[in-house]
């Protein structure tokens, strides 16, 4: 088989895997080494695909061959997808080649379960190991790893890649039981607390051999089970405070070649997922709770017409309006429409200067959300806004095209 | 009026040594009206005055670096106007973020960062090869002066190649040594096509998931006018165009029979004995009788040999043992190791345990909280170690806590007044309690730890005898 043709088949089996980031860890570059590479902390997009997805990594499997039937899975070992494998070797040509001319900040490597996880896990270990030792190769590495592979091949991974990630597939043990009959999420939680063993300490002595210094990753499909957003976030709360992960991936559910004929017919609008995303931010950057997010009783659905910030504050309207020249960082940063930036713009500001309206218009501040739920020196929220009126005016239009 | 020239606009030592003289003679900036060639020739600056210039922040030059590469000709004047603010009583003027300068030179900023950012991203290098190797070569067109701050970041990331950037207004050349800067290039003095491009465009096409357009996500975050200079672009209009039919044949697809068979992985069958000590471990791994396993990475069960003398409690595993699924590896366990130690106990001949199997916690920020079991839980967990007592037939037993001493002796059981003691169980078994090693770690006065400690490894040493 022409190189050309399986990187198309090993490129499109890898696609399903929302990861591309390249950020996180040490800098590195190759002033010292004379090679080519080099990671500066924040990654760099290299393209943008028509789904408005990013270009970072060279991101295929080394095989997607699998002994697994997950019935999510384009490859799972029932389709009939075109099969390929690459050689160690062909993925770290091309890795170098793609790098060279810019095309892209590294490698995400990953691969169907070929003879067993050990085999498997040793094939990647090896393609990091080559760029890195043979080729002086400092470009971004992020890893698949395998749960159950054996402790030293996850030491080597961990020594060669920035980043290593086990995806968990399903909100729900009965998800993952339903769809991924083979997969076992105590194993695979069980990889995910080595992995953070590992490290922490590689970060706490000095002495200690590099592993995965850009952290470990996971991913959830959402849409393919009758999970609903309280259960996804629940979990991925419970992920990133056991395993210290530095994300957690929402992919939603979309139709694969030769599906499966347990999946749901249709998929999950995509703008659920853009609304897991904004709460699963809410939660690391702006001092949320998943509870508040997704209360228990109803639903436990994120809205899909306004942002979780402002269902939120659309339900705590005992709390607003803020005064924007007094109230604290943490409540500032509840406010709909205000980010982090303004916020601290806003904290900065205030020590020299009373703010008016106008300085929010000048922010540009979406004042149209933001007003309702702010004071200033010259603006006070009209008392009649009821929350039914305010959730209508600021409803956003439902075409998915509009959420990156 | 003064009319000052700069032979070198978009540098900042050239803007800098120019607005400090300017200062020093205290011109106001409504006086000044710089230009940026200098085809006039500039007037003659009033001599300095004698007073000292007020510091300038370093944040202030940090951004005047940035916007000086901008392409917009008022940038000059807008810094020289915020350094006489900045020098003439408004020394907090950079946190003024709505104020108009400060405004407009973050816009600039941001505008140029933005553009670097892209160049990082968007250059294609196309290789040439000559006699002595090959060279990479990229045409690129950046929006503003920029090629001087960005070369030295393909020179960090490129080191071990040869490599040339070409720009209209400005080029930058590595020979693997050294970095040098040239006059503007044209489009045609770069290579136009390169023998790799038809790799990346398949997998450009092949990485697209057409189930999922969004094509001004794309298009805001790779702008339309970099296109030209991009290999893979003249593929979106297609991708596009096919997207929705090639989903739609998706979903409408039935689901196929394999045709071909792959062998599923024969997971290695459990030797396991029915009933074994492995077995039991097997089972526990799977343990729901309580709420506990939900939030937790696994179960943490005993560890030792299979015919160990001693059977050692602890009361429930910690954050480090949950990760590790391991008893007493945390710094509980640490201070265990040490004390074991020093009565020349080795570990490895203790079957090691607890009294509840699952780490209980409460996440607070980024850390996890012990929690101690309550009774329910504790009560659930009972069978788990009677049963590891059951297959290992110990001697004695040596309970660490309180919530261990009353799983063996009874509710009743007062540690602080028991502990030391060799006491017989109702089986013919030997039991004794001591205090856990984490109310060590928790007494605050480190006399009164040291004291602790001393009874602690005196206890221990009561189960010398018996592994002799």
């Amino acid at each position: 088989m022409e190189l050309s043709d399986k990187l198309a088949i090993l490129a499109d089996a890898a696609k399903y895997d929302a990861s591309c980031s390249s950020s996180g860890g040490k800098g590195r570059n190759s002033l010292g080494t004379g090679g080519i590479g080099s990671t500066e902390g924040m990654g760099i997009c290299h393209a943008y695909a028509p789904d408005g997805r990013c270009i970072s990594l060279l991101k295929i499997l080394l095989t997607n061959f699998c002994v697994y039937d997950c019935a999510y899975c384009v490859n799972r070992r029932s389709s009939n997808v075109r099969r390929a494998r690459f050689t160690p070797e062909e993925v770290v040509e091309l890795t170098l080649e793609f790098y060279r001319r810019n095309y892209i900040e590294g490698l995400f490597l990953s691969s169907g379960i070929i003879r067993s996880p050990d085999y498997t896990m040793k094939q990647l270990v090896r393609v990091a190991r080559t760029l890195r030792t043979e080729h002086r190769f400092g470009g971004y590495i992020h890893l698949k790893t395998i749960p159950d592979a054996a402790p030293e091949l996850i030491d080597a991974a961990g020594r060669w890649a920035d980043r290593l990630s086990i995806n968990v597939e399903m909100p729900t043990e009965g998800g993952l039981k339903s769809l991924a009959p083979e997969k076992d999420l105590r194993d695979i939680r069980r990889s995910m607390g080595r992995l953070r063993l590992s490290i922490d300490e590689a970060k706490a002595e000095a002495k200690a051999p590099r592993f995965a210094p850009a952290g470990q990753s996971t991913q959830m499909i959402v849409g393919a089970d009758s999970a609903n957003d309280r259960d996804v976030l629940v979990t991925s709360s419970n992920l990133y405070n056991n395993y210290q992960l530095r994300r957690v991936y929402y992919s939603a559910f979309s139709p694969i070649p030769d599906a499966s004929k347990i999946l749901p017919l249709k998929p999950p609008p995509l703008v659920r997922e853009h609304r897991l995303y904004q709460a699963d931010w809410l939660i690391r950057f702006y001092g949320f709770v998943a509870d508040e997010i997704a209360p228990a009783g109803d639903d436990g659905m994120l809205p899909l017409d306004i942002d979780p910030k402002l269902a939120w504050a659309l339900r705590h309207r005992e709390q607003f309006p803020v005064d924007v020249n007094r109230a604290s960082r943490d409540m500032l940063l509840r406010v709909p429409g205000l980010g982090v930036k303004t916020v601290d713009k806003l904290i900065a500001m205030r020590t020299h200067k009373r703010i008016r309206y106008d300085d929010l218009v000048r922010l540009r501040v979406p004042v149209k959300k933001v007003a309702p739920f702010v004071q200033t020196v010259d603006h006070r929220p009209r008392g009649d806004h009821e929350s039914v009126v305010l959730r209508r005016d600021l409803r956003e239009p439902a075409q998915p095209d509009l959420f990156g | 009026m003064y009319r000052v020239t700069l032979d070198d606009p978009s540098d900042l030592d050239t803007w800098r040594t120019t607005a400090r003289a300017l200062l020093l003679a205290d011109v106001d900036p409504r006086d000044v009206a710089w230009q940026e060639d200098g085809l006039f020739g500039g007037d003659v600056l009033p001599p300095p005055g004698d007073k000292r210039l007020a510091p300038v922040p370093r944040a202030f030059l940090d951004l005047a670096a940035i916007v000086l590469t901008h392409s917009d000709e008022q940038r000059h004047a807008v810094l020289y106007r915020m350094l006489w603010r900045l020098t003439h009583g408004e020394k907090g003027l950079l946190a003024l973020a709505t104020d108009d300068d400060v405004a407009w030179a973050y816009a600039c900023a941001k505008q140029v960062n933005r553009d670097a950012h892209k160049m990082k991203a968007f250059v294609r290098f196309r290789e040439v090869t000559t006699e002595d190797g090959s060279v990479y070569v990229a045409w690129f067109e950046p929006a503003h002066d920029i090629v001087r701050r960005v070369a030295p970041f393909f020179v960090r990331r490129f080191t071990g190649m040869r490599w040339s950037l070409l720009t209209p207004s400005r080029t930058a050349h590595w020979d693997g040594t050294t970095l040098t800067f040239g006059p503007g290039a044209r489009r045609e003095d770069a290579p136009s096509d390169d023998a790799l491009e038809d790799l990346w465009r398949t997998y450009y096409a092949s990485i697209f998931n057409p189930a999922r357009l969004k094509v001004d996500a794309m298009r805001r975050e790779m702008p339309v006018k970099y296109w030209k200079n991009l290999p893979e672009a003249r593929l979106i209009p297609e991708l596009v165009r096919d997207a929705l039919p090639r989903m739609q044949a998706m979903v409408e697809k039935q689901a196929t029979v394999p045709r071909k068979k792959i062998t599923p992985l024969q997971k290695a069958a459990d030797e396991a004995p029915e009933g074994s000590l492995a077995e039991l471990r097997r089972q526990a791994a799977d343990c729901r009788a309580c709420d506990l396993w939900k939030p937790a990475t696994q179960t943490v069960f005993g560890e030792g040999p299979v015919d160990a003398r001693v059977v050692v409690i602890g009361e429930q595993p910690g954050d480090q043992e949950d990760l590790a699924g391991k008893p007493f590896v945390g710094p509980a366990g640490k201070l265990f190791d040490q004390a074991l130690a020093e009565v020349e106990v080795p570990r490895d001949r203790l079957y090691v345990t607890n009294t509840v199997k699952h780490f209980k916690f409460e996440p607070r920020g980024k850390v996890r909280l012990h929690k101690r079991a309550n009774a329910e839980e504790q009560a659930a967990c009972r069978r788990w170690l009677a049963a590891e007592i059951d297959r290992i037939r110990p001697k004695a037993l040596v309970c660490l806590g309180a919530m261990a001493a009353q799983a063996v002796f009874g509710a009743s059981f007062r540690l602080m007044e028991e502990r030391g003691r060799w006491i017989e169980l109702p089986d013919g078994r030997r039991a004794m309690a001591t205090v856990h090693p984490s109310y060590l770690l928790r007494l605050p006065d480190p006399a009164e730890q040291e004291r602790a400690y001393a009874d602690f490894v005196r206890d221990l040493s009561l189960m010398r005898d018996l592994l002799v």
